[in-house]
């Protein structure tokens, strides 16, 4: 059975993506401390979207995967968001 | 390639392994025993679901009590419901011909993973029984009706927890078998099958268990919630705490809309196998019928609010619902026009199948067109909560899944068992079902647009008539449904041999003797062009 | 160190991690009900919420956070390990995810049990005379980091099945899924809790 795209990750790559991680995290603890209003739960998001990304795309290598897998995994998140979106079609306009 | 049964082979039905007796049956991981499996139970489970809808339909014969109180009505409804859609047509068309055909007709030994397909079967059972129970324990047989709203459904003394964790369960099981399915489509393939060589029902059960794998979870979620309604009062739903209850109508609709794409896709996958067979004509449109399974699932998610227009949604996004929900009736529409073209200057061979897919499109379009009557606002207000709405989903789920199913039925029967039933019989039990069906369900739309309530045990004297032709008309149904399964019946044991294509299809399944053996094929077979080429079979060379 | 054990068949790579992919789909899904459910009542009590997340200890939420990530590291690098044959570095980064995992799960039992020793928990009489808002937040942070708990939980036990799996050899350069798999759960598990952080504990 051949091997596909069986490219090994190095540790330290690994390691420098946790770097990028907590600093992250450390952003968004901080970044809330301040009174953004209503868009501090932006940023949070925000924030917390590009750790999602990251994650997804190195830790999970959904880098090295085909694009049929790249897609569904956004067409997934598009989805959970529409429904979302379309939700609040409702409760925002009662 | 050998071409009748009972030459020099075993059937998957004879074949000997490492299991003996039922243990040989309990334990397979063949996708064709396990889709038997599934079968049996799914019939059984379909008539007892079918008897209680007789019982209702007893007391609605006239007005007032007739048989049983109000209680005993609202216990009946809400089983039949969840029997019918939770074991019966959201899982049926797939786990039943999805898991004997699709393997077969994508050229494949089984599905990506047998095990797996067995764990999804006794899951099934597991929920059946859980929904059985429910019946007979705790507080009495749920009364919420199979759409558990709330508040009602976290208020009633009945075992309203029995009856979510068995659609929970049976959640489980439909995921785990959409998840399998994708992954056979995508990987299994005989050399040669591009998707676009696929044949059509392929296509429906690839949009189907997309549906099942991102829409479930969140039925899942929600019958959680429910629970931790009533046993913690967590508040999510309820008012007085700050919650919301048309939230769940949100979460359970978000679900269910899909699932009733769920219970279609297949059943118009196999009309789409129907149609070319009994007209000897390649299909009309292939390309169109196969975007328009995607897209009756892609559109098919943002429609649930049509359930709720008058629930106190916001007008904008009663607006938004509504035009959603004409939209999808459009590859629905296209689907219906390419299988008229299928036929239109065939060859036409009034066989079963073709009768009963015939029944299916005129059934389905009544059921259709009285969708769009729901579908515009303005007439929602007339017709929601009414007996019209119980008549629209059943021509839609009964006329049109049901019928769909008894095409398949008739249509592989002699594929599945080896042996062809009374083909007479066939004909005038289709004949006695669709007369009943007609009678029993178009007086329910007349009453319904005049205002008879739906699970309601008594009504207005004004709707006895259209009542009573109901009954009339469900009793010959089920007549006929009866007949339709001894003739089955009869002929799974003393039916004549059938032979491996008598009705002279070109797709995979009627290349491979009937029954088909263990591993289907035995040289996996190699594509070397589309489906449905009515000059040789599909895999010549 | 034992050899390949000879299985019947081993599931193709590419077609065991599709399969995992479209199960974590499922996962997302799942835990996007009760992220439905927040997001509706965020918007509609956000002074409520709020105040109630300033109880929620921000300190043990960032920690949890610290160690799911870094669990992530860990068995990211256990994959990478096996395929290069290292079968001894496999094994300790696998039980130092692990080690991560438990260390979450006890602050998390921390974290609840101060919760209900001061009887905020769903249906408790303190928590009904609070305001809707709170009720409401106290209930989506019960049932959300329960559900997620589960799964880490879960998790866990992956996991540890792979610790035992590493040891006999049958997860090894040539056979790894299991593994791989479970990897990709793990991650899952940290997604969730990647949304959960700021939406719990940061809006304040």
């Amino acid at each position: 059975m051949k091997n596909t795209a069986s490219h090994i990750t190095g540790y330290s790559t690994y390691a420098i993506i946790l770097i990028v991680l907590l600093a992250l995290t450390t952003l968004s603890v901080l970044a809330t401390g301040y009174h953004l209003g209503a868009f501090t739960v932006g940023l949070a998001l925000l924030i917390a979207g590009i750790k999602v990304a990251t994650v997804i795309s190195y830790y999970m290598h959904i880098r090295s995967e085909n694009l049929f897998l790249k897609l569904a995994v956004i067409g997934v998140f598009v989805l959970f968001g529409l429904v979302i979106i379309i939700t609040f079609f409702d409760y925002l306009f009662r | 390639m050998a071409a009748i049964g009972g030459e020099n082979y075993t059937s998957y039905l004879n074949h000997r392994g490492k299991y003996h007796g039922i243990l040989s049956w309990l334990l397979t991981t063949d996708h064709k025993r396990i889709g038997l499996m599934y079968f049996y139970v799914i019939a059984a489970f379909f008539f007892i679901a079918a008897s209680l809808g007789v019982m209702m339909r007893t007391e609605l014969i006239a007005p007032g009590e007739t048989i049983m109180g109000p209680q005993t009505y609202n216990g009946l409804f809400t089983v039949h419901g969840i029997i019918m859609i939770f074991i019966i047509v959201i899982p049926g068309l797939s786990v039943i011909f999805g898991n004997f055909f699709l393997p077969i007709l994508i050229g494949a030994r089984d599905v990506a993973f047998p095990k797996l397909n067995l764990l999804s079967f006794y899951l099934f059972c597991l929920g059946a029984v859980l929904a059985v129970l429910s019946q007979f324990t705790g507080g009495g047989p749920p009364d919420t009706g199979w759409t558990f709203y709330v508040p009602y459904s976290v208020e009633s003394s009945t075992n309203v927890i029995f009856a979510l964790t068995a659609a929970f369960i049976l959640g489980f099981s439909s995921i785990l078998t959409g998840l399998n399915f994708i992954v056979t489509i995508h990987k299994m393939r005989a050399p040669g099958m591009s998707f676009f060589r696929m044949p059509l029902f392929s296509w429906s059960l690839y949009a189907t268990a997309w549906i099942q794998v991102l829409a479930t979870p969140i039925i899942g979620i929600t019958l959680l919630m429910v629970i931790a309604e009533r046993v913690l009062g967590i508040g999510f739903f309820d008012p007085s705490l700050g919650g919301d209850p048309v939230l769940f109508q949100h979460l359970f609709w978000i679900y269910s809309h899909p699932a009733v794409y769920i219970m279609i896709l297949p059943a118009m996958g196999i009309a789409t196998e129907i149609f070319p067979t009994f007209s000897q004509k390649p299909v009309f449109g292939y390309m169109a019928i196969a975007l328009s399974s995607l897209a009756i699932a892609f559109i098919g998610y943002f429609v649930w609010g049509h359930h709720m227009f008058t629930s106190g949604t916001s007008y904008f996004s009663r607006l938004f619902f509504s035009l959603l929900t004409f939209l999808v009736a459009v590859p629905s529409a296209i689907k219906v026009f390419n299988w008229v073209a299928t036929m239109y200057g065939g060859s036409i061979d009034l066989k079963p199948p073709l009768l009963y897919a015939i029944g299916f499109i005129f059934l389905f379009m009544i059921g259709g067109l009285t969708g769009l009557i729901q579908g515009a606002l303005a007439t929602n207000i007339q017709v929601h909560d009414t007996a019209f709405v119980v008549a629209h989903f059943h021509y839609i789920i009964f006329g049109g899944m049901g019928f769909a199913a008894f095409a398949g039925i008739h249509y592989w029967f002699p594929k599945m068992f080896g042996r062809m039933y009374n083909i007479r019989l066939a004909n005038i039990a289709f004949g006695i079902i669709f007369t009943g069906f007609n009678l029993f369900y178009f007086p329910q739309l007349i009453i319904g647009m005049q205002g008879m309530p739906r699970r309601y045990f008594d009504y207005l004297p004004q709707f006895s008539t259209g009542q009573f032709i109901s009954t009339i008309g469900a009793y010959i149904l089920f007549t006929g449904l009866v007949m339709m399964l001894i003739n089955l019946l009869y002929a799974r044991r003393r039916g004549a041999p059938a032979p491996a294509n008598p009705w002279k299809g070109v797709t995979l399944e009627w290349q491979i003797p009937s029954p088909p053996p263990l591993e289907n094929f035995d040289v996996l077979p190699e594509i070397t062009r589309r489906p449905y080429f009515f000059g040789e079979p599909i895999n010549a060379k | 160190m034992a050899d390949h054990h000879v299985h019947s068949e081993h599931i193709d790579r590419e077609t065991g991690k599709l399969a995992m992919w479209i199960f974590l789909f499922t996962e997302l899904f799942l835990f996007g009900g009760l992220f439905l459910v927040y997001a509706v009542f965020r918007a509609k009590y956000s002074e409520d919420f709020h105040t109630a997340a300033d109880d929620l200890n921000t300190f043990i939420g960032t920690l949890n956070t610290v160690f799911l990530l870094t669990s992530s590291m860990t068995v990211a690098m256990a994959i990478t390990a096996i395929q290069k044959n290292e079968r001894n570095l496999a094994f300790m980064l696998v039980l130092v995810t692990l080690f991560l995992a438990a260390l979450f799960m006890i602050d998390k039992y921390i974290e609840w049990s101060h919760e209900i020793k001061n009887s905020i928990y769903p249906g408790s009489e303190i928590l009904k005379n609070k305001p809707h808002g709170e009720l409401l937040f106290f209930g989506l942070y019960f049932m959300m980091t329960g559900l997620h708990a589960l799964h880490v939980f879960i998790g866990m036990t992956l996991l540890t099945i792979n610790l035992v799996k590493i040891k006999t050899g049958s997860i090894n350069q040539e056979h790894f899924l299991l593994l791989e798999n479970s990897g990709l759960y793990w991650h899952l598990v940290d997604l969730i809790w990647i949304f959960l952080f700021p939406l719990l504990y940061l809006v304040t």
